[in-house]
């Protein structure tokens, strides 16, 4: 049986008064892991799950089981039906209904990967190990991988909602040592593709040995205030945090620092920033979303005025406006939340080289961590250990370490100086290009 | 789950091809969640995760595949995928004679949390809520998450062994907001142990709300942190997870054997102030990372890591206490069966010191006490870590005095342990924690003493 068929039959359960959603996936992936030459693990694994959710009367249920076992869905759906019983009546539960909006195909399934043969996999891990060993003579490498996943899914509502497709990625990483003397600095690279033809492992090898060789003989930079350039990959991070600001669901809970601002300026005028999972060159790109919905372009902030939050059939009904299509689900085991899919800030003009050579004294931030528990999306507060270079009169110094770089998120925003032009598509849910901030504290030494 | 002549059988599959070691692990885990937000019982959730995963090792290779059919033909069908995958050489057929090895025992279940009715969980859920928005006008949200599961394991190798446990835990978490002239702020609390609903007994939600609403009350008149190199005085149960970053994660033989680590090489010599001693229990009673057996099925154990600033051992799974030819540590854990184990910690403490903890702020001139730590991460072949503080207060001339914006502390691991310069004799356990490495989530307590820091850097935006 087909997973639509499976999830039909599922929807073709409900009760009188029940919407019912079915939710279905069957997934394998490989990961391949090397050190020294030699295979240290690999794993071939198998993956069928279903997530059943039901609303009646307002009152949401929720059930899963990571099986499809005939007896096992019996259980789900009857386990998810007694869970309505406890939910609280809310007059914007509901289900998504079919919005007319039509899907941008995208090509999610690369018949290259599926023929692709475990040998050759296993040898691109150990050729990224190699050539990584050869990138500099002071690096060791932790661990080399290669990792594939296919999955499956297939979703139906009795609200009329009925998709289903295929998906599979591939990706190689490596983890790096460098050492000099007692000191030992780390890095990564990875290159991810639809196939594994599109790996570039030399740049993925030179990356990983950069990013930790220019750290050794790095030192803790004194406190103070001062112009921070943030490097592609960081400003990737920095606008996963911009994103849950702008989540409609935090916005209709109170939750957003945005949530009476939409039409005000928020931010610098070269600031404008999309969400595009129709882009197929976003590694996130997507044809729908975690409700069945087609996937689309929003414009969130057009140069620095706040346009519009990011919405589910849910939080839009609450806000009284129509779903974007952000809808995000992380697979069976839970139902859909609101999310960013493939953020991008508009690019400018400069390089990167350019950029920094009108900064007279600031950091270039490589690296940062502890975005999770230094910065806070509800009050804005914003700090974040960071790596980098120091910049002065323009040129790239010495580098540091150790230290933290703080602001908050509306300041940062407004801060936002330059955009540069070196777009990168990494593997997050926002694109990656330089970012140059006026005015953040340092605090090091 | 499975009987002992099929797990016998799958066990001599897998290593038909002249794999010296096989493994199953199979776990059966029931959980349900209930959550709460914006005034609502949004859902309640029901989960159920079956299966098993086969591991075989071939020489330095580990070969692993997973199944959702515990039948013998399903377990058969993985064993083989695991085989081939470890590419095992040599052949023949090898006998496996299971003993059944016994689980420490870390509690005792009073109230199976699948046989309490869901209104009565969904009740404390409505109890937090209305706690939580009492204790000031100020409350515009408050979240709540109530969460419980019991997670059967079983594990047979052909080393013999054969363990069982059943691992029950109850959670709750409560997020609340305040919103006051200087925008919101937000507070935290949470409760989680390896036992039953009986939890509920002794944990009062109501009260975890309160103080979830006064740290966010609290902080609506909070300053901006100090920016640099500060003294840090660190409530008791609130910093253990400073010795998790600073130092456990670099303790896990693992990552030391790969050099991945800034404490390779040092078992045997002073990596802290004397006046430290780390501990880490799997078998702390009730404690959120309490496990009767580790998912190898070794029994958990009381484990010294360092004594009185000497280190004295790290953790060990299976795969690293082999090579090295010694015996595992109970700390080889996994997410779930779709997972590999690998070194993992458990409750990671530091035992009481000798200080009055008055007597720590008093001799603090300036400073930042911390009252509540969010999470943190660690760069382990540095020691650089960082971890954000959720609720802080300057010292001001041995007094504490007003509450800070939230932010980073960052410092370097081997440096931090060795300025600690105060130890209290308050001990205290922590919040439950769930610990990530390499993308796997295991769940881990911490708990510590008053102590002091005599520098770190504090992350904020103040002179």
């Amino acid at each position: 049986m087909s997973l639509q068929d499976l999830a039909d039959r599922v929807v073709a359960q409900a009760r009188p008064g029940e919407q019912v959603e079915a939710y279905v996936s069957r997934g394998s992936e490989t990961d391949v892991r090397v050190y020294e030459g030699k295979i240290e693990h690999f794993v071939s694994a198998q993956s069928e799950g279903i997530g059943i959710r039901i609303i009646r009367e307002g009152r949401t249920g929720f059930a899963y089981a990571g099986t499809l076992d005939e007896s096992a869905i019996a259980e789900v759906l009857g386990e998810a039906r007694d869970n309505v019983e406890f939910g609280t009546a809310d007059e914007w539960a509901g289900l998504a209904s079919p919005d007319g909006v039509d899907v941008v195909p995208q090509e999610l399934w690369n018949e290259a990967l599926a023929d692709y043969a475990t040998d050759r996999k296993i040898e691109q891990a150990m050729e990224l190990e190699r050539l990584t060993l050869a990138a500099d003579p002071r690096i060791r490498v932790d661990d080399s991988n290669y990792a594939d996943a296919f999955v499956e899914t297939a979703v139906a509502t009795t609200t009329g909602i009925r998709r289903s497709g295929r998906e599979n990625g591939c990706y190689v990483s490596v983890s790096t040592l460098a050492d000099d003397g007692d000191e030992t600095q780390t890095g990564f690279g990875f290159s991810v593709g639809r196939s594994p033809e599109e790996f570039d492992l030399e740049k993925a090898a030179r990356e990983a040995a950069d990013r930790a060789t220019r750290l050794l003989g790095s030192t803790k930079p004194p406190s103070r205030r001062t112009t921070v350039v943030l490097d592609p990959y960081v400003t990737a991070m920095f606008l996963g945090v911009i994103s849950s600001t702008i989540n409609g669901e935090a916005v209709a809970k109170g939750r957003s620092l945005f949530k009476d601002r939409l039409g005000e300026t928020v931010a610098s005028p070269l600031f404008t920033l999309v969400d595009d999972p129709t882009n197929p060159e976003a590694y996130t790109a997507t044809d729908i979303d975690g409700e069945g919905l087609a996937a689309r372009r929003n414009v969130i902030i057009d140069q620095g005025v706040l346009q519009q939050f990011v919405h589910s059939s849910y939080s839009a009904r609450r806000a009284g406006a129509a779903s974007t299509g952000n809808a995000v689900r992380g697979g069976f085991k839970g139902t859909p939340g609101v999310g960013c899919l493939a953020l991008q800030l508009r690019p400018g003009t400069r390089s990167q080289a350019e950029l920094i050579a009108d900064v007279q004294d600031g950091v270039l931030v490589q690296m940062v961590s502890g975005l999770h528990s230094g910065v806070n999306a509800i009050s804005g507060d914003f700090s974040c250990g960071a790596s980098g270079l120091l910049i002065t009169n323009g040129e790239l110094g010495a580098p540091v370490r150790e230290f933290t770089i703080a602001s908050t998120l509306q300041r940062m925003l407004l801060d936002a100086v330059e955009v540069g032009n070196d777009v990168d598509w990494l593997p997050m849910h926002a694109a990656g290009v330089s970012l140059v901030i006026r005015d953040m504290t340092m605090s090091g030494a | 789950m499975i009987s002992q002549d099929v797990l016998q059988r799958v066990l001599a599959t897998a290593t038909r091809g002249g794999a010296e070691f096989a493994e199953v692990f199979a776990e059966d885990k029931r959980s349900t969640s209930a959550g709460l937000d914006d005034g609502r019982i949004e859902q309640v959730s029901s989960g159920r995760d079956r299966g098993a995963g086969i591991r075989v090792v071939s020489g330095d290779t580990t070969g692993f595949a997973h199944t959702a059919d515990l039948s013998e033909s399903g377990l058969i069908t993985a064993a083989e995928a695991a085989a081939s995958a470890a590419r095992g050489g040599g052949g023949g057929v090898r006998t496996v004679e299971l003993s059944r090895r016994e689980a420490t025992k870390v509690n005792t279940i009073e109230r199976d949390p699948s046989d309490v009715p869901k209104a009565d969980k969904v009740e404390l859920l409505r109890r937090v809520d209305e706690a939580a928005r009492a204790a000031g006008a100020s409350i515009v949200q408050v979240s709540a998450g109530y969460g419980d599961s019991r997670r059967r394991i079983l594990v047979a190798n052909t080393d013999g062994v054969l363990a069982e446990d059943e691992q029950v835990r109850a959670l709750m978490r409560i997020s609340v907001v305040a919103n006051g002239d200087t925008g919101m702020q937000t507070g935290f609390q949470s409760a989680g142990q390896t036992v039953g609903f009986e939890m509920f007994d002794t944990v009062d939600v109501e009260e975890l709300a309160r103080d979830a609403a006064r740290q966010a009350l609290t902080k609506l008149s909070a300053r901006p942190a100090p920016s640099g190199s500060l003294p840090v005085v660190i409530k008791r149960g609130s910093g253990g997870v400073l010795f998790h970053e600073a130092c456990g994660h670099g303790l896990e033989a693992d990552l030391v054997a790969k050099g991945a680590s800034v404490y390779r090489g040092k078992a045997g010599e002073t990596v802290a102030s004397p006046l430290v001693t780390l501990v880490d229990d799997g078998t702390m009673s009730t404690e959120w990372g309490a496990i009767g057996i580790d998912d190898e099925g070794h029994p958990s154990q009381y484990n010294v890591l360092i004594q009185d600033g000497v280190l004295t051992d790290y953790m060990w799974d299976y795969l690293r206490a082999r090579k090295e030819k010694r015996a595992q540590s109970g700390n080889g854990r996994r997410q779930s069966y779709m997972h590999l184990p690998m070194v993992r910690m458990t409750n990671t403490y530091v035992l009481n010191g000798t200080d009055e903890p008055d007597d720590i702020v008093r001799s603090t001139e300036r400073g930042v006490y911390v009252a509540h730590l969010g999470g943190g991460s660690v760069n382990t072949a540095t020691g650089d870590f960082v971890f954000g503080m959720t609720e802080a207060y300057l010292i001001e001339n041995g007094e504490i005095t007003e509450p800070l914006r939230e932010g980073n502390l960052i410092g370097n691991g081997p440096q931090v342990l060795r300025d600690i310069d105060m130890l209290g004799n308050d001990f205290a356990m922590g919040n439950p924690g769930t610990c990530g490495k390499d993308g796997q989530g295991v769940p881990v307590g911490d708990g510590q003493p008053t102590l002091r820091v005599k520098a770190l850097t504090v992350g904020g935006t103040a002179a």
